[in-house]
């Protein structure tokens, strides 16, 4: 399976090109989602301003082409948007704004999903606010502290 | 740069010579080398001149080669043909973690049939330890498979010291050695070596024939049952074209071998040594010296293989990578986890494996492309920020 020809022009297009990448130094909420075992990690930053608006995104993943493309997707898709609008933004509506994804990294837009999530539930409980519909995130990322200790040794 | 082919151990380019070779046996020379006439009789010497050239590169009898579709084919003849065998014997069998997918498939397959198989552990540069196969063997045990070279990691088992032990204990001893024939000397006797699967695309030869060598004695069930091809063990029409190619090809890799062993080790150590010294966090995978000499593996930490395969190629680079994206599972490389990997290392591992056609502008470019792509992959890696910020 090549990687390049499954994937559509607008996924490679994020891939090569990824939108929002980067940290945001003391953002409003920060999500990370994933786990380095099974081979994704992403992670968002959100800028929110006091109405509630996403002035700004940004994003740092670990992981395939797909998992890069669904950041920067759902990055573009959450600026601008309150963070209620932002809660709604679908897995579903990440793939489709992709032109698509192969069925064996549907997982990496439900992993962008859930990174938004993470970012606005951080935001939510650093401002002590509810935000309608808001889950807390699943986040479980293993390290493997000790393989790097003895790699360094 | 235009293609940069850094994956000979997924497949080579037929050489030139085994395509002249094989070309008249499609339009001009088709008939079917089992029929009685002339006509057929010219092919079918020329299959038979394939397999002693081939027999004596291994030092076997004519005989003893059974031509097949490929390696994969050949392993599961092999296991699933000794175990039918030996089935009144005993019901136990002896692998590796490490092997190829058409040996493990083949014996998890056998589990669910009444076999039980013990998977040995390696060292961690992948090496099978004589100590702990002779452990493994039990009075059940009917057959030992070790693969002779790895694919991903390129380590060279131990193979004749296996096999003496594996023949100590009567037990019959194959062995994969589809990434090493025409790589590596192999000689079946001094190896102690039962059964042996081969691949002709791994060496310049064509995709879809490959030999099986069963010792002369050796109880294993027919393959196919039909014609009277390969003396009735495996029947089908004989696959001229392809078993002439193979042949041609095993002729080139016997006269060549020393000189691209040594060209491409050559290279490979160059392309370990620039890569260990210039990409920080890299770590070479498999053993430095027995190990095929075309093969190199590395793991970058923080960064994702499926990421770094795709840049590569935009850049002309060919290469494979043993992260779970690829392989289409969620596990990465059984192999890497298996010398003891953690599994997000794992992730970020590159294959890059040469041919005698291989330059060293090529592996330059590589790894002066490389060092970018990981600086890139791991700018946008939350695994490098947070180890960057927990070590300042």
């Amino acid at each position: 399976m090549s990687q390049v020809t499954e994937y559509s022009e607008k996924v490679m297009d994020h891939f090569m090109n990824p939108r929002n990448v980067g940290e945001i130094e003391d953002a409003a909420g920060v999500g990370t989602v994933g786990n380095a075992k099974c081979g994704d990690i992403m992670r968002i930053y959100l800028d929110i301003d006091e109405n509630h608006v996403i002035k700004d995104a940004k994003f740092k993943t670990f992981g395939c082409g797909a998992a890069v493309a669904t950041s920067s997707m759902a990055t573009e898709l959450v600026i601008g948007k309150t963070v209620e609008e932002a809660l709604k933004v679908t897995n579903k509506a990440v793939m489709e704004a992709l032109d698509g994804l192969p069925a064996v990294k549907v997982h990496c837009s439900l992993l962008a999903e859930e990174a938004i999530h993470a970012a606005l539930w951080d935001y939510a409980q650093k401002n002590n606010i509810t935000i309608e519909g808001l889950k807390p995130p699943v986040t479980d990322i293993d390290e493997t502290e000790e393989f790097y200790e003895m790699e360094e040794e | 740069m235009e293609n940069i082919y850094l994956d000979n151990a997924a497949t080579t380019k037929v050489a030139p010579e085994v395509f002249d070779e094989m070309k008249d046996y499609f339009s001009l020379e088709y008939a079917n080398p089992s029929s009685a006439y002339k006509f057929a009789g010219q092919i079918s010497a020329k299959v038979e001149e394939a397999r002693a050239v081939i027999a004596k590169m291994i030092g076997a009898k004519t005989r003893e080669i059974y031509f097949t579709g490929g390696g994969s084919e050949s392993d599961n003849w092999a296991i699933k043909g000794v175990a039918d065998a030996l089935r009144a014997k005993g019901n136990h069998i002896i692998t590796t973690k490490i092997e190829h997918h058409a040996v493990l498939h083949t014996c998890e397959y056998l589990e669910k049939n009444g076999f039980e198989v013990t998977y040995i552990d390696v060292d961690e540069e992948g090496f099978v330890k004589p100590e702990v196969f002779e452990a493994a063997i039990r009075p059940e045990t009917i057959l030992a498979s070790v693969m002779f070279a790895n694919n991903e990691i390129g380590t060279i088992e131990p193979i004749a010291e296996l096999g003496r032990i594996a023949h100590e204990h009567g037990v019959v001893f194959h062995t994969d050695a589809v990434q090493a024939f025409g790589h590596e000397n192999i000689d079946v006797n001094e190896m102690n070596i039962d059964l042996m699967s081969a691949s002709g695309h791994k060496l310049h030869g064509p995709k879809g024939v490959g030999f099986l060598y069963v010792r002369n004695g050796i109880k294993i069930t027919n393959l196919i049952h039909g014609g009277a091809q390969e003396r009735g063990r495996r029947a089908g029409t004989t696959n001229a074209a392809g078993i002439i190619g193979l042949g041609k090809a095993a002729e080139l890799a016997q006269q060549n071998m020393e000189a691209n062993r040594k060209y491409e080790s050559e290279l490979r150590d160059k392309l370990i040594e620039r890569v260990l010294a210039e990409i920080p966090y890299a770590v070479l995978n498999g053993p430095r010296t027995q190990r095929l000499s075309n093969n190199a593996n590395f793991c970058f930490r923080f960064i994702e293989g499926e990421s770094l395969l795709i840049l590569l190629d935009m850049k002309g680079i060919c290469a494979s990578s043993g992260s779970a994206c690829t392989s289409g599972s969620l596990d990465p490389s059984h192999v890497l986890l298996a010398i003891g990997r953690p599994h997000e290392i794992a992730h970020g591992s590159l294959r890059l494996t040469l041919s005698a056609e291989t330059t060293e502008e090529e592996i330059n470019y590589t790894v002066d492309t490389l060092k970018q792509i990981v600086e890139r992959l791991r700018s946008m890696s939350p695994l490098y920020e947070d180890f960057v910020k927990n070590n300042k």
